[in-house]
């Protein structure tokens, strides 16, 4: 009906309220790419010999490799020598505790809705900041360990535990694996660290912040997180931008690892700048995470929330390698204007009696592209695996495209593999009814799409739930009546 | 409280409405009657704002304002409340939570401060033995799965709590086995007042014994053809609606 599209159809810009720079001198590499800059990087970093040839054999690896194509986005080609891959804040001196952090840099993070003074963060959250190329600091250190738990900056954990580090980094994303992830490799320059011992449930939820600030570098950031035996962690990312007319690259690595009996919550929050309603800007969001379940009954679940990025192409999967492992991916991915995602997940059953569940909520307004991409792979001795998928679309008007990839491999006949997909449209009449009740049109939008997310809201801890709904409201304003 | 004067409306250019008259009074209780496809469902619409509709001819007054002139969610917070012929899902919005969002953002609109958790924990208890419904009812997705009566009763349950000026009923009856006509009937009686109206739209005169109008109409064609007493509605019971389509023969 052409009313309803004319009234949906009226996209206006909603406001990016995280698009402030701060200003702050930086310690950075000049822009490009050669052996030069990842012996600057690991020099500045202060890295043992393993990790410089480490990182020299990835580069050489990429080199070899193509940027892929087989992704539902178009984008301009990325010009990868006019990227800066190394970025510090400069600090007066070196810090030794949070209490010595530079203001400006404690007023960014205070704009951002994030504390690192330990009596006013959320007493339940422990948070590592990370600022274009290093960690400025983590929060509960000390608590933590006493627990055993190790949380820290991923440089830190390189100087500090480096057994753990070289034995695991790597393990799940090996430097091969794919073009970004081994640009990644090359060039990270920091990232999370967390190591939770044997038996130990962690008693706080742990959270990294990501924030670009400089103009014209990239992130490139590394977590890697392992749980042992019986232990049991939930860890939350968040992640910001400047506004700026030109694309950033982020290229990130996550590796989880759990052990027997371990679980691991990994939820994310991204909220990269998006670009402007013309699509000028935002952020290139080229991720590839990736946990192992190593042990028995050990279980990795997957929460995101992506508003973010003026393109979102990442696939956390799982390897269910342990018998009776659970793997789980939640997924909200919201695009507006311009934007586009092409996200999913891989659940790999390697196992006996290893299951799997995958629900993924698309919302797409204005103008952009939402895909979902799935594999579904059982390998010949996962006997009784079992996967069950929904896969749901809501459009935001006729202009923005849904659109759903499963692949489904499955090399033992004992498994059980469902999917399920829909594709709604926020209709006029639903829109009209909450009008009738009094609820205006932004308001009725946001309950909505928080009605169809909800299976995927109520996963994430209780801390941040609140701020998500908000997000998804936020980043759809304007984009219907 | 309700005066409407020579409305005419359109969809897609085509005439539904043709020029309605109706006055209606605080304390008052209309019933509209008329064959399927007369328009009764686009003049419960237009009065509540519905964007399809277009409104050629005509004004509208409510509680003093120019009704025409307001988004639907203004006059809801004038006091419109219209009870939907066909209730709509919304799949994961709990119905209490909407509810919620409703009564403050009417609230919100009087200058009036939103409810608590417990002030407005009490009004639902109160309302839900008002109008028979369950708890668990409130705890789902609006509507979602809903049969026809439970759809129809959260209706009247969402009218008890925004405790409208003056509501109006589409077919509320329409699917209801006596019972639950009853209580929905039951529901809107507890909320007379002389403070408010009621504008009653139903096919049948089965309602209308338990909801008693002052006034009946019947809309055939677009234009009211005939009103009268509550008798008027026994009067079609027992002639059909044949004898009002032979009297008014269609001259669209
Ligand atoms: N959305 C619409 N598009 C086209 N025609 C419509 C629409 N809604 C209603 N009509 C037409 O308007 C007339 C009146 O319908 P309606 O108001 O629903 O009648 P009632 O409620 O009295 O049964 C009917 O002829 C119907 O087909
Ligand atoms: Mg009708």
């Amino acid at each position: 009906m052409n009313n309803e599209l004319s009234a949906i159809e009226k996209t206006v810009l909603s406001d990016y309220k995280y698009g402030f720079v701060t200003e702050i001198e930086a310690d950075e590499a000049p822009p490009g790419l050669n052996e030069d800059t990842i012996r600057f990087i690991s020099a500045k970093k202060n890295e043992p010999e393993w990790m410089l040839e480490w990182r020299l054999k990835a580069y050489n690896h990429w080199l070899k490799m193509q940027e892929p194509s087989w992704a539902n986005i178009k984008y301009d080609a990325i010009n990868y020598q006019d990227i800066k891959y190394y970025s510090a804040p400069k600090q007066k001196k070196k810090v030794n505790s949070l209490d010595e952090i530079d203001p400006e840099l404690r007023k960014t993070f205070e704009k951002l809705g994030i504390s690192l003074d330990e009596q006013k963060r959320l007493s339940g959250v422990a948070i590592d900041a990370v600022i274009d190329s290093v960690s400025i600091g983590t929060t509960f250190k000390e608590q933590l360990a006493e627990l055993g738990i190790i949380f820290c900056s991923i440089s830190e954990a390189i100087q500090e535990h480096p057994e753990l580090v070289k034995k695991y980094i790597g393990s799940v994303v090996p430097i091969t694996d794919n073009y970004f992830s081994a640009l990644n490799s090359a060039v990270f320059s920091d990232g999370s660290f967390c190591y939770i011992p044997k038996g130990v449930r962690c008693p706080m939820e742990l959270s990294t912040y990501f924030r670009i600030n400089a103009e014209g570098t990239g992130q490139f950031e590394r977590t890697l997180l392992i749980a042992d035996e019986g232990s049991y962690v939930s860890y939350l990312e968040g992640c910001t931008a400047p506004i700026r007319d030109e694309n950033q690259l982020h290229a990130a690595v996550v590796e989880l690892i759990a052990m027997e009996n371990a679980e691991i919550k990994y939820s994310t929050v991204q909220n990269w700048y998006p670009g402007d309603k013309d699509g000028v800007g935002g952020i290139y969001n080229f991720v590839t995470k990736r946990g192992i379940c190593q042990g028995a009954h050990s279980k990795i679940s997957w929460t995101q929330v992506e508003t973010g990025s003026s393109i979102t192409w990442k696939y956390p999967s799982v390897i269910l390698k342990g018998d009776h492992s659970v793997g789980e991916f939640y997924s909200v991915a919201v695009t507006n204007n311009h934007q586009q995602a092409d996200t999913g997940t891989k659940m790999m059953h390697l196992g006996k009696n290893t299951r799997s569940r995958i629900v993924s909520k698309g919302i797409s307004a204005g103008v952009s592209n939402n895909s979902y991409r799935g594999l579904v792979h059982v390998g010949k001795n996962a006997a009784n695996a079992r996967n069950f998928s929904q896969c749901d679309s809501l459009l935001l008007g006729d202009k923005c495209g849904a659109h759903t990839f499963p692949y489904i491999e499955v090399k033992n006949n004992t498994a059980v593999v469902e999917h399920e997909a829909t594709t709604s449209k926020i209709g006029e009449d639903q829109i009209f009814y909450c009008n009738q009740r009094g609820i205006d049109t932004e308001t009725a939008v946001a309950l909505i799409i928080n009605g169809f997310a909800k299976e995927v809201m109520n996963q994430l801890p209780m801390e941040f739930a609140v701020e998500a709904q908000k997000l998804l409201a936020i980043s759809l304003e304007g984009s219907v009546g | 409280m309700l005066s409407i004067k020579n409305l005419h409306a359109n969809i897609d250019d085509k005439k539904i409405l043709k020029g309605i008259n109706l006055e209606i009074k605080p304390g008052e209780v209309h019933a509209i009657m008329g064959p399927n496809g007369s328009g009764k469902s686009t003049l419960a619409s237009v009065l509540a704002g519905r964007e399809d509709y277009e409104v050629t001819e005509g004004t509208v007054e409510f509680a003093g304002k120019d009704l025409l002139d307001l988004s639907p969610e203004e006059r809801a917070g004038e006091g419109l409340f219209l009870a939907f012929q066909y209730p709509v899902e919304i799949p994961g919005l709990s119905t209490t939570n909407f509810i919620k969002t409703a009564v403050n953002e009417v609230r919100k609109y009087r200058g009036e401060e939103p409810l608590d958790a417990v002030a407005f924990l009490k009004l639902m208890k109160e309302k839900m033995a008002m109008v028979n419904i369950d708890q668990s009812l409130l705890s789902r997705s609006l509507n979602e799965g809903f049969s026809g009566g439970e759809k129809k009763r959260n209706e009247v349950f969402q009218m008890a709590m925004l405790q409208p000026k003056l509501a109006i009923l589409d077919e509320t009856d329409s699917g209801l086995d006596i019972d639950a006509i009853r209580i929905v009937a039951n529901g809107v009686n507890k909320l007379r007042s002389k403070d408010n109206a009621v504008l009653v739209v139903t096919h049948y005169q089965r309602l209308l014994d338990y909801i008693v109008p002052d006034f009946v109409h019947v809309l055939y064609n677009g234009r009211i053809v005939k009103s009268g007493p509550k008798e008027l509605a026994f009067e079609l019971e027992e002639k059909g609606y044949d004898f009002i389509k032979n009297e008014f023969k269609v001259e669209a």
